[in-house]
């Protein structure tokens, strides 16, 4: 732990942090009042993780800290030591290769601008970790705390249908008891 | 005017890859968070800025002390209204020019959340401890905040050289609106107030700024609309146009917030000139609540419209107060848009619109998804409904006995505009299909008698005016000071050596409307290539050919008829060189999935890998004369456009490729809590020839989303002594899932005469529907209340209101 020396009002003292990120232990220097959400875009590069409100309520910014979703606007990177983050990039990053939940995504055309959309994604991923069909109106409630300012949510509510389905029965999304 | 067909319809040949549901190309990038919004752009040595925005709605700068900010360790400038006085021309503006603004206040605020002063520092945080540190004095204006009362004598004034706060005034008269409801059997009138929201992206505005080589300032912004800003980006920076190149950065969403949108990339581009450094601005949540480029419409109607006793319009009486906030950028362009659909789909022929543009102490206004024909349907159609329940019609006859006939078309409305063609009866015919409303009315009263619950049915009907050619800004001065009149959009296809596509547009990229899908959709129907094979690019201005980019439903026609044009240049190309090649005639030859061949014989062929090697490298073995290379640029100008009348009786043809729409909705209405839900909710458009289904449906649903948040939800509000009242998501309440309902969507296909394969524009057409369906199931639910919605949005508290006042009469 390093603390600056010179206290006027504006400086900000720093900490070192480790946490694991997607899966890798990661060790920084960061100023105590720096927000996990920039740690995670300045310092790392995860500019999937988007800024929409910086007040907690748009959902943008949703990653999972220990297999669960926060925002994190409204946590600090100090307060991620010893925990496991995941943003978009852990279920793929890379274009040519998506997650079922991605592709899932892509054929319900469950996204527009995609600002929303990596917080969608790793919402979907938690909800479906209990692998169990749930009906159009639960999933509706369950991705209510992210805004989508694009699609209506019923592409979206397709994607995380068709996202259980190839989770549950494989990626062609078509479950025999459910076709 | 170009390329105007004599009005029969397109016949709608068979196509590979147009009309169906194909994914877009754009999002596995986005699916694994690599969308390149500007917030993501980095560069060596980039600083931030923060900016003090006015915490008071009408004052005068007295001081601004910066000692304290300067004296914080990484705080490299403080900047001002007097460093903007000194080194900046005014910002663009299609209002009068006495109404002047710049990206800081000069000398006075005119609203809360106007700009103040910028920092900028080594980053973001401490930026915002600069803005902390600085101390402003402000001598208090009286706060002009109703528009009612700014027109009045003795109001304070906003703008000391403009004079007075009726920021403009204009009455249009087409035909005779006295003699129209005059012979009328019925008159209705209603007051009603449309009030103020804004398209609200979940990105905000940004521009990251930097002086480059040979001294260019280069400006990297996610503004729709590139090429119409940037020679007035330069003019208000004082520097030559060639001195600036403006690079497209693709926007998280924009709904109009960002079209446009001048203010933030000026400014970046104003602090990167003063401090010589690169500086990033990407607006946070509260200054694009408060001070984004533009809120959207806040209108006060006086309406009367004429029916005879079949309930057939006779015409339509308007007298609008617009409060447009303290600037005036758009002019009154939003209420020109709405002359291009003045009538909607109905056949009457008089019509009188007086309008009033009112000055204020609020954020500006301007574009919205609708652009200000959602607000003119919302009142056309609400007092359709109001005839429709005195004369005892039902809202679908009332309508189905005015519309324009399929035969009628191209049919020229009162006011100029054309409406190119459309089929209203079968677009209602196929809404009506789609629900069984003869059960749910019988369930109406059913669940109304046995069970104690309210239900109501809306149907609304909208014009989809699309592809814009902008004399609307100006049509409304009789000298006007840049009387535009063109709108043009262009595209380069490059076949490299390999055969491989490259597709370079000239606009700005916005993901939601699918740019890259639509144009690589095109260019794989004319070559007969697989869509995702074709690479997309953006020029910037220093090479961008005439483009306007995304914006009132143009994008997708414009840049289909620029590909087009390109992709046939190109292809004659190809096939000069197979036919010199192949010795055959070139009339004898055919493209067919990116294989030159001899028509009647395909095993005579070429394909574009050998082609493409011959037109790079063997130049010897082309036609004589032919140059190397392959590639073709196409500007495809506005379809069918004519000149406003010097009188201004004709505002002439500006926005001619019309769609359609009718909604209807199943709504039950709690009248204890002013709750509303939906029990079914049918849409259905017609956008002529659709290019790719799913794509179209997302875009009804979200704008039918975004009408209904207008409707029910988002309000920017200001209180009477101006504070602003929204300045977090939880007072501006966006949609959540939980409150936008399944739409059953359903297309018609009238293809446009105009355009290339029929497209028309599909838009914006969701938000500018649902207001009027939404509003007109509410007092259909509560119609034993006397309820009826007169004001957006129509919030619990009112409909509760209501019920407990006709109650408490008896």
């Amino acid at each position: 732990m390093t603390t600056t020396e010179n206290h006027s009002k504006y400086d900000s003292d720093t900490r070192a942090v480790t946490l694991r990120v997607n899966g890798r232990e990661v060790t920084r220097e960061v100023p105590t009042r720096q927000t996990l959400a920039d740690f995670l875009r300045d310092d790392l590069d995860l500019v999937s993780v988007h800024l929409g409100c910086e007040h907690g309520v748009c959902g943008c910014c949703t990653v999972l800290l220990d297999g669960g979703s926060v925002r994190s606007c409204l946590m600090l990177a100090v307060q991620a030591v010893g925990h496991e983050v995941e943003t978009v990039e852990s279920l793929s990053a890379d274009q040519n290769a998506l997650h079922p939940i991605q592709e899932a995504f892509a054929e319900e055309q469950g996204l527009q601008c995609g600002f929303c959309t990596p917080a969608m994604v790793l919402r979907t991923k938690e909800i479906l970790a209990d692998g169990v069909e749930r009906s159009d109106d639960e999933v509706r409630n369950e991705i209510s705390g992210i805004l989508c300012r694009c699609t209506g949510y019923q592409n979206i509510i397709n994607a995380v249908q068709n996202a259980g389905r190839k989770l549950r029965c494989g990626n062609s999304g078509t479950c025999a008891k459910e076709a | 005017m170009t390329a105007v067909a004599d009005g029969e319809a397109n016949e709608k040949p068979a196509y590979t890859y147009i009309g169906s549901d194909r994914k877009r190309v754009e999002d596995p990038r986005l699916l694994v968070g690599r969308g390149g919004y500007i917030a993501d752009l980095k560069m060596q040595g980039l600083t931030h800025a923060a900016i003090l925005r006015s915490p008071v709605p009408h004052g005068r700068i007295v001081s601004i002390d910066a000692t304290e900010a300067l004296k914080i360790p990484g705080v490299i400038a403080v900047l001002t209204g007097e460093d903007v006085k000194k080194h900046m021309n005014p910002c663009m503006n299609f209002g009068p020019p006495t109404i002047p603004q710049f990206p800081i206040a000069v000398d006075k605020v005119r609203y809360v959340g106007e700009a103040v002063a910028a920092v900028v520092a080594e980053d973001r945080y401490i930026a915002e401890d600069g803005v902390e540190a600085l101390v402003v004095e402000f001598e208090d204006l009286p706060a002009v905040t109703d528009p009612m009362k700014a027109l009045e004598p003795g109001s304070a004034v906003l703008h000391d050289e403009h004079g007075t706060n009726l920021g403009y005034e204009r009455t249009f008269e087409f035909g005779d609106i006295s003699e129209a409801l005059g012979r009328a059997d019925l008159v209705v009138e209603d007051t009603l107030h449309w009030g103020r929201s804004a398209g609200m992206p979940m990105e905000t505005s940004g521009a990251v700024a930097r002086i480059g080589l040979n001294g260019v300032l280069e400006i990297h912004c996610n503004s729709l609309n590139f090429s119409y800003l940037q020679f007035l980006v330069a003019t208000a920076l004082k520097i030559p146009s060639n001195k600036l190149t403006m690079r497209p950065v693709p926007a998280g969403g924009s709904f109009g917030s960002k079209f446009t949108a001048h203010k933030v990339p000026t400014l970046a581009g104003f602090l990167a000139l003063r401090t010589g450094r690169p500086v990033s601005y990407v607006e946070d949540r509260l200054d694009h609540l408060m001070n984004s480029d533009h809120h959207a419409s806040d209108r006060y109607y006086d309406a009367k419209m004429g029916f005879t006793s079949e309930g057939i319009i006779t015409g339509l009486d308007i007298d609008v107060v617009d409060d447009y906030g303290a600037y005036l950028q758009f002019g009154v362009g939003t209420h020109g848009n709405a002359f291009s659909q003045a009538v909607g789909p109905y056949t009457f022929r008089d019509l009188k619109y007086r309008l009033r543009a009112a000055l204020t102490n609020k954020c500006q206004q301007g574009a919205y998804r609708g652009f200000g024909s959602e607000v003119h349907n919302w009142v056309l159609e609400r007092l359709i409904d109001k005839a429709a329940q005195e004369l005892g019609l039902l809202p679908e006859e009332i309508r189905r006995r005015n519309f324009i006939q399929p035969d009628q078309f191209p049919y020229k409305i009162p006011g100029g505009n054309l409406y190119d063609s459309g089929d209203y009866p079968k677009v209602l015919d196929t809404a009506l299909g789609m629900i069984d409303l003869a059960y749910w009315r019988k369930e109406k009263a059913r669940l109304r008698e046995e069970e104690g619950r309210y239900i109501g049915i809306g149907l609304a009907t909208t014009q989809e005016r699309s592809v814009f050619s902008s004399t609307e800004f100006w049509f409304w001065f009789d000298e006007p000071a840049f009387p535009i009149t063109s709108s043009p959009e262009s595209a380069t296809i490059t076949i490299d050596p390999t055969g491989a596509f490259q597709l370079l547009l000239h606009c700005q990229a916005m993901w939601g409307n699918s740019p890259e899908t639509v144009s690589t959709t095109i260019v794989a129907e004319e070559f007969g290539i697989e869509p995702n094979t074709v690479n997309v690019s953006y020029a910037d201005t220093a090479r961008a050919l005439p483009g306007t980019g995304p914006g009132g439903s143009r994008y997708t026609v414009m840049v289909a008829g620029a590909v087009r044009g390109a992709a046939r240049k190109l292809k004659k190309k190809l096939i000069d060189i197979a036919a010199h090649t192949l010795e055959v005639s070139a009339e004898d030859l055919e493209l067919v999935d990116a294989r030159v061949q001899v028509v009647g014989a395909p095993e005579r062929s070429l394909g574009l890998p050998e082609l493409a090697a011959s037109a790079y490298f063997f130049a010897l073995s082309l036609p004589p004369g032919m140059q190397s290379g392959l590639e073709e640029a196409y500007t495809y100008d506005h379809p069918y456009t004519t000149l406003p009348s010097a009188d201004r009786t004709d505002l002439g043809v500006f926005y001619p490729i019309m769609g359609h729409a009718c909604h209807i909705a199943v709504m039950e209405v709690d009248p204890d809590t002013g709750q509303t839900s939906f029990l079914d909710y049918v849409a259905v458009h017609d956008a002529g020839t659709v290019v790719n289904p799913k794509s179209l449906g997302g875009h009804v649903t979200g704008g039918a989303a975004q009408g209904l948040g207008s409707t029910l939800y988002e309000e920017l509000a200001y209180d009477e002594e101006g504070q602003f009242k929204s300045s977090t998501f939880l007072d501006y309440l966006v949609p959540t899932a939980n409150e936008v309902p399944p739409f059953r969507i359903g297309h018609v296909e009238t293809p446009s005469p105009f355009t290339e394969y029929g497209i028309k524009g599909g838009g914006e057409g969701g938000r500018m529907v649902t207001p009027s369906v939404v509003s007109a199931a509410i007092d259909d639910a509560l119609r034993e209340y006397g309820m009826r919605v007169r004001e957006l949005p129509v919030k619990p508290s009112e409909i509760v209101a209501t019920v407990q006042d006709s109650l408490a009469r008896g």
